[in-house]
């Protein structure tokens, strides 16, 4: 009897369980399409190297035994003519040709000239098909176009991955630092980080005061200045950038007032350097920081920071000692959101910093869109991602609780 | 109400046949929208073909992305010179039967490749206010002297451009410009003069900003499209060009691979190669037309604003779409590596 309940019981308990989770299937389903997928589509394009492998088979097979130094045999240049002639589409070329000049710069123009002065005649004859070649383009004799080939040869390669951190192979496959002044990425990241972090810290030195003095406030007079806070969260980022070109301008308001008081006498730059971009950043954030340090505030009982006072603290130190611990999963929780928002920032840096304030997410559009170099695009996008999963990882083991977000 | 429904029905009848058909036609916007619509697009829908206008940035993954997943609903593209070639090369775009656009006879050399047809010729120049800076720069070794000059300078963030002016400023020959940058240390003398500039600096994203940083006072000199300058003094304000230097491009239509309106699309493109609509185009806006017949009717005070006539023309640099080509990406990841130090 009593196990027969206890089934039963059991059963009705899965299928409680089970119709919970059917509940939640939607927003999985979501989250799968919408945010997982495209990730490890990310990631996969970021190692994904199938141009030169899929174009030129036969040549990569003959270059298998060329020692990566001086001029390969003729054999190589009549696979190459082999490849090129067998290639279905223009567009074939095309990719290849893009793929090997990100490598080799000028192999672009060197491929598709060669690509368009098909077919060769008497190329089956690999001596043939050298003299031929290289009288057709002298650059066949540089060994760096071979190199380029042959170490792009299988299909998956970490070059992109390694570009995004300053790295590179060698013509051997050694690992290397980039030459100097092809050096930026590791720069980049880290500036990123710097103005994300400033943008933080400003954002809470503003916020912490204001949603403390709205969580001080009867609910009607909150709710109004709430609103305040949230109706420049509702304008495009675009019209506020244009807002503040007008107000940052050499004659725009903030600088024609401070000439007009006598503080300055010639208009500050507050605009296309890195103040401006700190600014208008903080500006657009800031409701990020705000509201989940709100609901927190409202959740802290003024009863705490009274008895402390009552029981002879003075009222800062009551304030340092026993009010702010209190908001700690706030200001954790808003500065993890600014932080984060801010890494991936681009327009506002774009239109508002000069050259050397551009974040990491400028770069990836201008090899999505510029340089149409996606994989490139994608292995500067796994770094974003994965920087900020370390920082999120570190962050908890800073805070050693969950991210709550009030 | 059955009523209602048979006039919406018949409204619809007698609308449709208006616009048999229609086309996208996708553009930089601006000003430059603006004399495209007044010049091709309206006249055009007088032949039955509905224009709509869309702008984009130039950025060429939705063009790739549309063909690669053969949902194409661009039909007619404004692109820049660098990616007619590679599109062309990756098989984005049809190729065009010039015997369809009026032949090649009319046409700039340049207008003419494989998978677009140029569009107009623009310029990017040095300018001035010419009610705020004392003098008149002449060349860009006076876009560098400071002292002359005292002031900031506007430059287009990115390498393309800055390094052929930086070259020039520093006495290289502007036939000789590409020959000297193609070297490795060309291009170190270019990052080299760039940065004796540095400081005085005030990078620009947009072509709508240098005008603007020019109207305010920002900057002393600038970089800027020509067409620009143009649109500003249309608007009342006294900004100068120096034309000496000038890199000049052109504008090219395409038609990305697999539209399914592509027929119209290629009478619009003829249509927008005509003699007449170039010429008015010119009118709005001072970009030298690529139909050499368009020139004859305009008049002198319309020429002597466009990057084409002879006297703009004559120390002017034609931008070298195969060494961007071929070392674009290079250059600009030297140029980021560049402005991080």
């Amino acid at each position: 009897m009593t196990i027969a309940l206890r089934r039963q019981l059991a059963r009705a308990e899965r299928r409680r369980k089970l119709r919970a989770f059917s509940l939640t299937l939607p927003l999985l389903l979501f989250l799968l399409l919408t945010f997982l997928v495209p990730i490890a589509a990310l990631l996969k394009r970021a190692v994904e190297n199938p141009e030169v492998a899929t174009a030129l088979p036969r040549t990569v097979a003959a270059l298998g035994t060329w020692d990566r130094q001086g001029v390969p045999a003729a054999e190589a240049f009549a696979a190459l003519v082999a490849d090129l002639g067998a290639l279905p589409d223009s567009s074939d070329a095309g990719a290849v040709a893009r793929r090997l000049n990100s490598d080799a710069a000028g192999a672009r123009s060197l491929l598709m000239g060669t690509y368009r002065a098909l077919p060769l005649e008497g190329a089956g004859d690999p001596a043939q098909a050298r003299a031929k070649l290289l009288a057709l383009d002298e650059r066949w004799s540089e060994p760096r176009y071979w190199q380029a080939i042959a170490k792009n040869g299988s299909r998956w390669t970490p070059d992109y991955l390694l570009a995004a951190v300053d790295l590179r192979r060698d013509a051997t496959g050694q690992v290397e630092r980039m030459p100097e002044d092809q050096r930026a990425f590791a720069r980049i990241l880290g500036r990123t980080f710097a103005i994300s972090a400033v943008v933080t810290l400003c954002c809470l030195l503003l916020g912490y005061p204001l949603a403390w003095w709205l969580s001080t406030l009867p609910a009607r007079r909150a709710n109004v200045l709430m609103i305040l806070v949230l109706v420049p969260f509702w304008t495009s980022i675009l019209v506020r950038v244009a807002a503040w070109i007008v107000l940052l301008q050499s004659q725009g308001l903030v600088n024609r007032s401070l000439m007009g008081l006598g503080l300055v006498d010639e208009p500050l730059p507050l605009l296309f350097n890195r103040l401006g971009v700190v600014i208008a950043m903080t500006h657009i954030l800031l409701p990020f920081m705000i509201l989940p340090l709100y609901s927190v505030m409202k959740s802290v009982p003024a009863t705490y920071v009274r008895a402390a006072v009552s029981l002879g603290s003075p009222p800062l130190a009551a304030f340092f000692r026993v009010y702010v611990p209190q908001t700690f999963p706030g200001i954790g929780a808003g500065a993890l959101l600014v932080f984060i928002l801010a890494i991936g920032y681009y327009v506002t840096p774009a239109l508002l910093g000069g050259a050397d304030d551009q974040m990491l997410s400028y770069y990836i559009a201008q090899y999505t869109n510029v340089n149409i170099n996606w994989g490139m695009a994608c292995g500067l996008g796994a770094l974003l991602l994965s920087a900020t999963l370390v920082l999120y990882a570190v962050y908890r083991r800073i805070v050693k609780s969950e991210l709550s977000l009030g | 109400m059955k009523k209602s429904i048979l006039s919406i029905a018949l409204a619809l009848g007698f609308s449709l046949p208006a616009f048999a058909q229609q086309i996208t036609v996708v553009n930089f916007g601006g000003a430059n929208a603006n004399a495209q619509k007044k010049a091709y697009y309206e006249p055009f829908e007088k032949t039955g073909t509905k224009v709509v206008p869309v702008e984009y940035n130039g950025e060429q993954a939705k063009i790739k992305a549309m063909v690669e997943t053969k949902k194409v609903t661009w039909d007619v593209v404004e692109v820049e010179s660098p990616d007619v070639a590679r599109g062309c090369d990756e098989g984005l775009f049809e190729k065009l039967d010039y015997s369809k656009l009026g032949g090649k006879a009319d046409l700039l050399p340049a207008a003419v490749s494989d998978c677009g047809i140029g569009i107009f010729v623009w310029s990017t120049v040095m300018a001035y206010n010419g009610d705020k800076l004392k003098g008149t720069p002449a060349t860009w070794a006076d876009f560098w002297d400071l002292k002359k000059f005292p002031g900031k300078r506007g430059m287009r963030k990115g390498a393309r451009y800055n390094l052929e002016f930086a070259l020039m400023a520093d006495g290289v020959k502007s036939a000789d410009v590409y020959k000297v940058l193609a070297t490795k240390e060309g291009a170190e003398r270019a990052f080299k003069k760039l940065t004796e500039l540095k400081p005085s600096i005030q990078w620009w994203e947009a072509g709508a900003q240098p005008p603007q940083f020019l109207v305010a006072g920002d900057v002393a000199l600038t970089t800027v499209y020509n067409g620009r300058i143009d649109a500003a003094n249309r608007e009342g304000k006294n900004l100068k060009i120096t034309w000496t230097g000038g890199i000049y491009d052109l504008d090219y239509w395409v038609i990305p691979k697999g539209t399914p309106n592509k027929d119209a699309a290629m009478k619009f493109i003829a249509f927008a190669s005509t003699p007449e609509a170039q010429a008015e185009y010119a009118k709005n806006i001072a970009y030298g037309p690529t139909n050499t017949k368009a020139l004859a009717r305009l008049d002198a005070k319309v020429l002597g604003n466009l990057p084409t006539s002879p006297a703009n023309s004559k120390d002017a640099l034609q931008f070298n779409l195969k060494f961007w080509a071929d070392q674009g990406e290079e250059l600009e990841k030297r140029f980021a590596s560049w402005a991080a130090q």
